[in-house]
């Protein structure tokens, strides 16, 4: 399953909202990918999610498959809500 | 006895023994090797106790630190536990049957070019993250010990090439009474932490790994960049006095963070500082600037290979007035040319580069360039109180010019729907004499001016202030200079424009009371000595000050004006 998002955040998906992200990712046993521009990383890699340099307007995808997808998908869903980085 | 001499990065006196933080060497040679299994598993307890150490060092830096430095090491933890990485490392060993230390050393190497690669400060600051982190591991994997100043348990002077982040988070402030270093400068990692621990720091000294030997009395003068090694019970007598009496001004000082700069008969001048990179505007702060009187924007351009884009230099922009919260903020366009050359620019070699092809000279020829700085300027005045500033106008009209090309950007920003502040103050520097002669002609079209003092001077007297042979003609105090300073004041002020100065001479002790009588209104100085400047205003009078201004501008020569102020007001 997947979710598409337009990044809010003034500066783009940077250092702390990159390390909120990966953290919570890494909380389940699902394989998570994001994806924008074209280009697709893990969203376990701390340095995958900043290698894509995401700046505000992004359109962004994030998709899940697993067992846990849906709750995958649901936490990092409000991660991004709660930090004001997405929607 | 020896002395060092270095770049004065956190300021202080510190006087102890030396210890010397060594860092072993982390060659790493390619190995085919037969038990790749055996491998993986190395790596995998290097990871681990790699991440052990981290914690603990974390932990330490969010006690003794705080959150922010801390954070550093959660990006660390992070990086260990990226499964690209990892994985990468573990299918490099399997598939290539190379050693566990060279598949980690290839893997990220790769990710650190890749960061270093890309046009954006903060990534490439994360391969200096990436660096820090292999290390530990690596010495792991070889079976080395890094230096572990946490365990230190009496007063020293730390001594090493460089210090990494985690060196400075383990060092314990209750030990660690200053250091010094080979290499970087006032900006590098390591000044900004001995700053943000304010412990006395010399950076830059070339030699301190070649000269000190661990046990032997230093002392740093972080005042003067100066590092003394086993010096004489006289010279050691002579830094604990210099110490005290810095103590005992800096509580003074201190105490006037919060303050207004008020003068004793309640005039109040703004107090503001000299930055050079976003970074600065913490010292800014914990110093109480009202405000930043010059933002020198050529370091965005310099120590690159080429020109830094819009996105860039908005977010720099955006940072500093952000974080300004509000006070003004004073940028100049690129001042490059003159001592200051971008190799990448590919500008023919001049004869005389302070008298040749640079700062807005350049920009109007090469506007491509100029208009990229001046939209990301305007893109960025919505987040604070932005005042653009020309440097080196000679001419009304290379201001016209200037300033048309400024209003066009911003008309097209406007139509393009970007959001632009209103209230942009345009001014100039003046340091040509030309422009501070005529300074009653510019001000009915500025909003502001800023005497540059360094060039201003270097070109009323004719000279070079890089060649020694000529500098006795820098002289701040020669009454030509006085008279063209006033000048352009009176000029301002009868137009209703504010004047400022961002020169060097703003923060001294001497020119403060002539600068004051001649009603300059806001000084700019490097922010250490703010608070220096705030003790001084305070016991002076403004109105006493000004009794004295046509004497001085009476005067014929530097000494007379130097001798008349030390009597006057000390």
């Amino acid at each position: 399953m997947q979710k598409t998002f337009k990044v809010t955040a003034e500066s783009g998906i940077h250092a702390r909202p990159a390390t909120m992200l990966v953290q919570t990712a890494s909380k389940f046993d699902s394989d998570i990918q994001l994806e924008y521009n074209g280009k697709k990383v893990n969203l376990k890699s701390i340095m995958g999610v900043m290698s894509l340099g995401i700046p505000q307007g992004a359109q962004i995808t994030i998709s899940a498959e697993g067992s846990d997808a849906a709750d995958a998908i649901n936490a990092l869903t409000e991660t991004l809500a709660k930090e004001g980085l997405a929607e | 006895m020896k002395r060092l001499q270095g770049i004065a990065a956190s300021n202080g006196i510190a006087i102890a023994k030396a210890y010397r933080l060594e860092h072993p060497d982390l060659t790493v040679e390619k190995q085919t090797i037969e038990n790749p299994a055996e491998h993986v598993r190395r790596f995998q307890q290097a990871l681990a106790k790699s991440k052990e150490e981290l914690e603990a060092i974390r932990a330490h830096a969010l006690k003794e630190l705080g959150e922010d430095k801390a954070a550093i090491f959660s990006a660390h933890l992070l990086v260990l536990s990226d499964p690209e990485l990892v994985q990468a490392v573990e299918q490099k060993i399997e598939q290539e049957r190379v050693n566990a230390e060279f598949a980690l050393h290839d893997v990220t190497s790769m990710f650190i070019a890749m960061f270093e690669a890309m046009d954006n400060e903060y990534m490439k600051e994360r391969a200096a993250d990436i660096r820090d982190v292999t290390k530990r591991v690596l010495a792991h994997l070889l079976g080395v010990t890094i230096s572990n100043p946490s365990m230190i348990t009496e007063e020293v002077i730390i001594v090493a090439e460089d210090l990494t982040p985690s060196d400075t988070a383990q060092l314990n402030r209750k030990y660690v009474k200053g250091f010094t270093t080979d290499i970087g400068g006032r900006t590098s990692h390591s000044a900004i932490m001995a700053r943000s621990m304010e412990i006395p720091a010399v950076v830059g000294t070339k030699e301190a790994t070649a000269a000190i030997q661990n046990g032997d009395v230093v002392i740093i003068d972080g005042l003067d960049g100066e590092v003394i090694i086993n010096p004489t019970e006289e010279t050691i007598a002579q830094y604990e006095q210099k110490r005290a009496t810095f103590a005992a001004q800096k509580a003074e000082w201190a105490k006037l963070v919060h303050e207004q700069t008020t003068t004793k008969d309640g005039h109040h001048v703004e107090l503001a500082a000299n930055i050079g990179t976003p970074n600065d505007v913490e010292g800014v702060l914990a110093n109480g600037a009202e405000g930043i009187g010059l933002y020198r924007t050529e370091f965005l351009y310099m120590g690159r290979n080429e020109l830094p884009t819009e996105e860039e230099q908005f977010e720099a922009y955006k940072t500093v007035l952000e974080k300004m919260e509000g006070k003004p903020v004073v940028v100049r366009t690129l001042d490059i040319g003159g001592d200051k050359e971008l190799p990448y620019l590919d500008l023919p070699k001049e004869m005389n580069p302070f008298l040749g092809f640079r700062a807005v000279r350049l920009c109007l020829n090469m506007q491509d360039m100029f208009r990229t700085q001046l939209r990301a300027l305007l893109r960025a005045s919505v987040y604070g109180n932005l005042k653009v500033m020309f440097p080196m106008i000679a001419t009304l009209d290379e201001f016209r010019q200037a300033k048309a090309v400024l209003l066009e950007e911003k008309e097209k920003l406007v139509a393009e729907g970007v959001a632009v502040s209103d209230h942009i103050e345009v001014g100039m520097m003046v340091e040509i004499p030309a422009a501070a002669v005529l300074a009653d002609q510019f001000a009915k079209e500025v909003d502001f001016f800023s005497i540059g003092t360094n060039d201003l001077i270097q070109y009323t007297m004719a000279a070079d202030r890089m060649n020694e042979r000529v500098s006795y003609l820098y002289q701040p105090y020669n009454p030509a200079i006085l008279r063209l300073i006033y000048n352009v004041i009176e000029a301002a002020h009868k137009e209703g424009k504010w004047v400022g100065m961002c020169g060097e001479m703003a923060g001294e002790e001497l020119a403060v009371p002539i600068l004051l009588a001649f009603g300059l209104d806001e000084f700019s100085m490097s922010a250490t000595s703010i608070l220096r400047v705030r003790s001084q205003l305070k016991k002076l009078s403004k109105q006493e000050a000004e009794r004295v201004k046509d004497h001085i501008l009476s005067l014929a020569t530097a000494e007379e004006v130097v001798r008349f102020v030390k009597e006057t007001f000390q």
